[in-house]
């Protein structure tokens, strides 16, 4: 067992080296423009965003309509935190980042013991409203920039740190929901009062569920503000949050595979299609309807994607050719 | 007399509020869906009133309130389309299948909108053409009286039909239990599409009186509106008549007078947060009845 999971984990690190290999390669070789890796940064950025509001939406099973008001906690602690405290370098932004989410995980603990206790579309329309305040009151408040926003923000676009970051945090949050806690948390998704009744702790772990997925979307706010120097309130509003949630569902909801997928493509997509601008959020409102009509599950459903599964299939496929070679 | 006069502002908007309420929470208590694009019908309408009024109305002697007759014929027809294109093929999926649903018809007509007749707003002149009146010294325009008077007139209506006719009686029963309904023999997609119908109608109506107070349109001004109404009746208590209107005309007032004596800017950070307190206090909203969860 043991043995096994190590050569899972070792695929994986090795799929992710890869793949970084080639991306650096490209990028080195000069096949891939300033424009490419900047859209590939964003795609570091949407797919923490995307996986983290996977842990509430699909793993928990609660819609949430407020995440980009955590993901501008973030942006703004990192972008205060970088300004406030001039410690330069990859230290100080890693600092930030864990800093930012940090806060928002906070605000994830005192926004959610209250409102977790509603469910469904209740649950979605208070979180939504929890969004708007946030943005409300960082444009009210002075020391945040006002309605101006926050301007000069140390740029940091290393394109490797993003992509291991980004790595880790989905990996982190991989690991969390296929853990202990993590079942507990599919548990009430199935179904609360049973949960309830094997000694689940429903608040603990909802409040659990929503907190870690703050604390990344905080995360995914500090990249953001460090990929783009400059960051307004109105960024954050619902129609950001909203965006995020279709990258989750068009993926599959509870599939974190799906969430990533979905997230590189919605982000890559409306970037190539930037020729037909005008046509381009019909031609995107358009897709979400007929995904929703035709695959209301989204593209993956729950079902993860594994490497070893695709492993193990074409090992009983040979070792069926080999049974039959042998009679 | 300015705490006066704000008071009416806030029942002013804070009518609208309900009418829009309205068609939420019918829908809602029927469909148990957020139409997030119950607002894009509000925008729609918009269009049309403003378009009925400088393409038609202008050029003849009619009053410019006669655009209230093909704006609730565009608003109904669209509220129709929608539900039977997009909600009607989901009726039997998941609740949140619905919801991203909404959102993408509410994006869609958004930004079809905004492709069609571009991101600026097109103003109209005013709709009532009346003097202020005079009320105890303090000038009150005939827009809010004709606002607060078609609100009250409508709802009363609405309420008569509800409990009183048959296909009200159809509507309520429906929302109890679809397959009780259909057993009796009423049936459940006539009823959802009426409920849809008489929705988008009266949006229809509340898109004229937003327009004859703030005179122009253009294709993001659904989205807020919306929200804010949906608002409104979830702090009512969703699914009832009584509730939406509450809830409109409470937050109507809240925000009014946060507007005029706190701050302008914080106003909408208020009327959310009294959706929170009010939900957490009772989370079935100030009129409805809480539910125990069976087992």
């Amino acid at each position: 067992m043991s043995r096994n999971k190590r050569l899972i984990y070792l695929i994986n690190i090795g799929l992710v080296l890869i793949l970084f290999a080639i991306l650096t390669i490209l990028e080195a070789s000069g096949v891939f423009t300033r424009y490419t890796m900047s859209i590939l940064r964003l795609v570091c950025i949407n797919v923490v965003l995307a996986t983290s509001l996977n842990v509430t939406v699909g793993n928990l099973g609660q819609i949430t309509l407020g995440h980009a008001g955590f993901m501008s906690i973030g942006a703004y602690t990192a972008g205060l935190f970088a300004k406030g405290v001039e410690i330069g370098g990859q230290n100080g932004y890693l600092i930030g980042i864990l800093l930012a989410g940090i806060c928002a995980g906070i605000f994830g603990i005192i926004v959610g013991i209250p409102v977790l206790r509603l469910k469904g579309d209740y649950l979605a329309i208070v979180t939504l409203a929890f969004g708007e305040i946030i943005r409300v009151l960082i444009e009210y408040f002075d020391f945040t920039g006002g309605a101006q926003g926050l301007n000069g923000i140390p740029r940091m676009q290393n394109f490797s740190v993003m992509f291991f970051l980004a790595v880790i945090c989905v990996t982190l949050m991989y690991s969390v929901m296929t853990s202990r806690h993590g079942r507990a948390v599919l548990a009430i998704r199935e179904d609360e009062i049973a949960a309830q009744s094997s000694g689940i702790n429903i608040t603990y772990y909802k409040t659990f569920a929503f907190t870690l997925s703050a604390f990344f979307a905080g995360i995914a706010g500090a990249m953001y503000a460090h990929n783009i120097g400059t960051i307004g309130a109105s960024v954050f509003n619902y129609n950001k949050s909203f965006d995020i949630l279709v990258m989750v569902v068009l993926g599959g909801m509870g599939s974190f595979t799906g969430a990533v997928i979905s997230a590189t493509v919605l982000t890559i997509v409306p970037e190539t299609l930037r020729q037909f601008n005008d046509y381009r959020m019909i031609i995107y409102s358009l897709l979400l309807i007929m995904v929703m009509l035709f695959r209301p599950e989204g593209l993956l459903g729950r079902k993860e994607f594994h490497i070893t599964k695709v492993v193990d299939k074409i090992k009983t496929k040979f070792g069926k050719h080999s049974v039959e070679g042998g009679s | 007399m300015n705490f006066l006069l704000q008071l009416l502002n806030g029942l002013q908007i804070g009518s609208i509020y309900a009418l829009v309420a309205l068609g939420y929470t019918m829908v809602y208590g029927i469909a148990l869906l957020i139409n997030f694009a119950h607002g894009e019908i509000i925008m729609l309408g918009a269009y049309t009133t403003v378009f009925t009024i400088q393409l038609l109305l202008a050029q003849t002697d009619l009053p410019y309130f006669v655009a209230i007759i093909p704006t609730i014929v565009i608003c109904t027809l669209i509220g129709i389309i929608i539900e039977r294109l997009a909600y009607k093929p989901l009726r039997n999926s998941p609740r949140i299948s619905n919801l991203i649903t909404a959102i993408g018809v509410s994006l869609l007509l958004q930004n079809t909108m905004m492709k069609i007749f571009g991101a600026q707003a097109r103003s109209v002149p005013s709709i009532f053409h009346a003097k202020p009146l005079d009320f105890f010294g303090a000038k009150i325009s005939v827009t809010t009286v004709v606002t607060i008077a078609v609100t009250a007139v409508l709802t009363i209506l609405l309420q008569l039909f509800i409990k009183k006719t048959k296909y009200g009686k159809a509507m309520t029963a429906t929302s109890e239990d679809y397959g009780a309904a259909e057993l009796v023999g009423i049936s459940v997609d006539r009823t959802l599409t009426m409920t849809f119908a008489i929705g988008s109608a009266l949006a229809g109506v509340a898109s004229l009186l937003y327009v004859s107070a703030y005179p122009q349109a253009e294709p993001m001004m659904g989205s807020m509106l919306g929200i804010k109404a949906f608002t409104a009746a979830v702090v009512g208590g969703i699914g009832l008549i009584p509730g939406a209107v509450l809830g409109g005309l409470i937050l109507g007032i809240v925000e009014a007078l946060t507007r005029a004596f706190i701050s302008s800017k914080l106003s909408d950070a208020i009327v959310f947060g009294l959706l929170i307190l009010v939900l957490l206090i009772k989370p079935s909203g100030l009129l409805g009845e809480d539910r125990k969860e069976k087992v």
